[in-house]
């Protein structure tokens, strides 16, 4: 029983102690002295890298989860004769939800990973140890970055598998199941408020941009760097940041939603 | 032995460092002359590339200190040990040159960050440090279309390009051929000698290493277990000192890692 209390607390000391550090190579990345024309270079590269690249797998999934949305939201709605509000469940629950979260999940999966396992093979081949010592910090050179980059390309992808999802709902709704596209459209409008439904929707992709970023940035800096580490690290980035989506988004959807 | 700890560059000073629960140094004080070529040596494992980290203020020492031109290293705040790092050169044993510049990035990348030269300066530089380890005409080239050894001398371009007062060598003659060894070693005696550098060579070629130093330490047990000249230490009667000349297995260092009793074991 003791020993099982002892293991119990020096798991609890150790998580602490995890978060401790992820806080303080957040705050250093963020917080020190940096040129701002070339972070502003850096950046932009890493947009290019984690967000861009990024997109073919969030159209391609943001086109089929409308497509699915829809074919299942018709086969309910048509019971009780009100497939005209087709539109309207579409966009709500991809803005509300399946946007950010989906987004979320592909973009620790797709991005997430790819930035633990570049630092932490940086890490490994002692590049970040020889940036140290060329006297450049790359908390600022290599993580904030990264970091940054996530923080902006995570709600514009958001964005875009919205967009593409509400256009496979309507590609499936009038096209193929023959909702009337003016009532698609229409109520689809009238019923998505800006500021409750898609910037609620945004303030979530943001949150989880920041979460998703942080996790796979500090995973990557503070593995062990071995190929079993980087291994380690990377699946941790992905399992870890899912969780955390899925548990924030739904703390978020309460105090946003569930009028808490 | 006093002149050399009046101009002496790095002064370790009753350093202790104890990694997880293994102590590697036990209050070791020695110090590292300016202008001069040292060789660290010892046994594998006795934290001879740990000393380099604690020189270039990446660990922390458990206990004591060490001073580079008069300042504890890890009593600096960051911004000061950066600035510290770009007056020293580190040659890691990788090379680590980064994967994504080619090699002429790769040696102009610390004069972008530390200097304004202008591109044409820059390239001027580059290619004079290329020049010297024989590589210009790989420039172009991004890092993994060289070999190991030839990373080797990207990466000591690199650690040369901002002209440091100290250069410390992390294994360096690991994996190269005998001519770019030969070169390696006429190298770092040259640059030793021309730029008035201090040099910090860690390895495991013994004789090579001893060739060219003028002043060697070597670390066994957790303490400095010999100082002085290549000369002093063929001739000292220490028994440590002679195991790890005449490498042989049984002495002082043990051959076998710390266990129980073979017969014990397999009983």
């Amino acid at each position: 029983m003791m020993d099982w209390v002892a293991r119990l607390g020096r798991g609890s000391l150790d998580r602490i102690a995890v978060l401790g550090r992820a806080t303080v190579m957040l705050a250093q990345a963020i917080f020190g002295r940096s040129q701002v024309g070339v972070s502003w270079r850096l950046t932009l590269a890493q947009v290019h890298a984690v967000g861009v690249l990024s997109l073919s797998i969030i159209l391609v999934s943001g086109l089929f989860i409308g497509m699915v949305l829809a074919l299942q939201g018709y086969t309910i709605l048509v019971d009780y004769g009100s497939e005209q509000a087709l539109g309207q469940m579409v966009a709500l629950s991809l803005a509300r939800e399946l946007g950010p979260v989906v987004t979320a999940l592909l973009f620790a999966g797709r991005a997430g990973s790819a930035l633990t396992a570049e630092i932490g093979l940086m890490k490994a081949t002692e590049q970040l140890a020889s940036l140290e010592m060329i006297g450049v910090d790359p908390l600022r050179r290599v993580i904030a970055p990264r970091f940054w980059a996530g923080c902006i390309s995570l709600p514009i992808l958001s964005i875009i598998f919205v967009a593409i999802g509400c256009l496979g709902g309507a590609l499936v709704g009038i096209v193929w199941l023959g909702v009337d596209a003016g009532s698609f459209w229409a109520n689809m409008q009238s019923a998505t408020d800006f500021g409750a439904d898609i910037m609620n929707g945004v303030i979530k992709s943001i949150v989880f941009g920041v979460v998703v970023t942080w996790i796979a940035v500090f995973q990557g800096y503070d593995l062990e760097p071995t190929a079993a580490g980087i291994a380690r690290a990377t699946t941790k980035t992905v399992v870890y940041a899912s969780l955390a989506v899925l548990g924030l988004d739904f703390f978020l959807t309460a105090v946003m939603f569930g009028e808490l | 032995m006093v002149s050399e700890t009046q101009d002496a560059l790095v002064e370790i000073d009753a350093l202790t460092f104890q990694r997880d629960d293994r102590l590697i140094y036990d209050g070791m004080t020695g110090s590292i002359p300016r202008g001069r070529i040292t060789a660290v040596v010892g046994p594998s494992g006795t934290g001879k590339t740990t000393l380099l980290r604690l020189i270039g203020g990446q660990l922390k020492p458990t206990r004591g200190e060490v001073r580079y031109a008069g300042e504890a290293v890890h009593r600096l705040s960051r911004d000061a040990l950066f600035r510290l790092r770009a007056r020293m050169g580190m040659l890691f044993q990788s090379g680590a040159l980064f994967t994504e510049l080619s090699v002429f990035e790769n040696v102009a990348f610390p004069l972008r960050v530390h200097t304004d030269l202008d591109e044409e300066l820059i390239r001027f530089v580059v290619l004079m440090k290329l020049e010297a380890v024989g590589l210009r005409g790989a420039a172009e080239l991004m890092p993994q279309a060289l070999s190991g050894g030839m990373q080797r001398r990207v990466a000591l371009a690199r650690a040369i390009a901002l002209d440091p007062e100290m250069i410390m060598y992390d294994e360096p003659f690991v994996g190269q051929d005998p001519i770019g060894l030969g070169m390696l070693l006429s190298l770092i005696k040259e640059l030793n000698q021309a730029l008035g550098l201090t040099s910090i060579v860690v390895s495991h070629d013994l004789k090579e290493t001893l060739s060219i130093a003028d002043h060697v330490f070597m670390i066994a047990n957790q303490r400095l277990a010999f100082v002085g000249s290549p000369a002093a230490m063929e001739a000292s009667d220490d028994p440590l000192v002679q195991q790890f000349l005449s490498g042989g297995r049984d002495g002082p260092v043990a051959f076998h890692y710390p266990g129980p009793r073979f017969q014990d074991q397999i009983r």
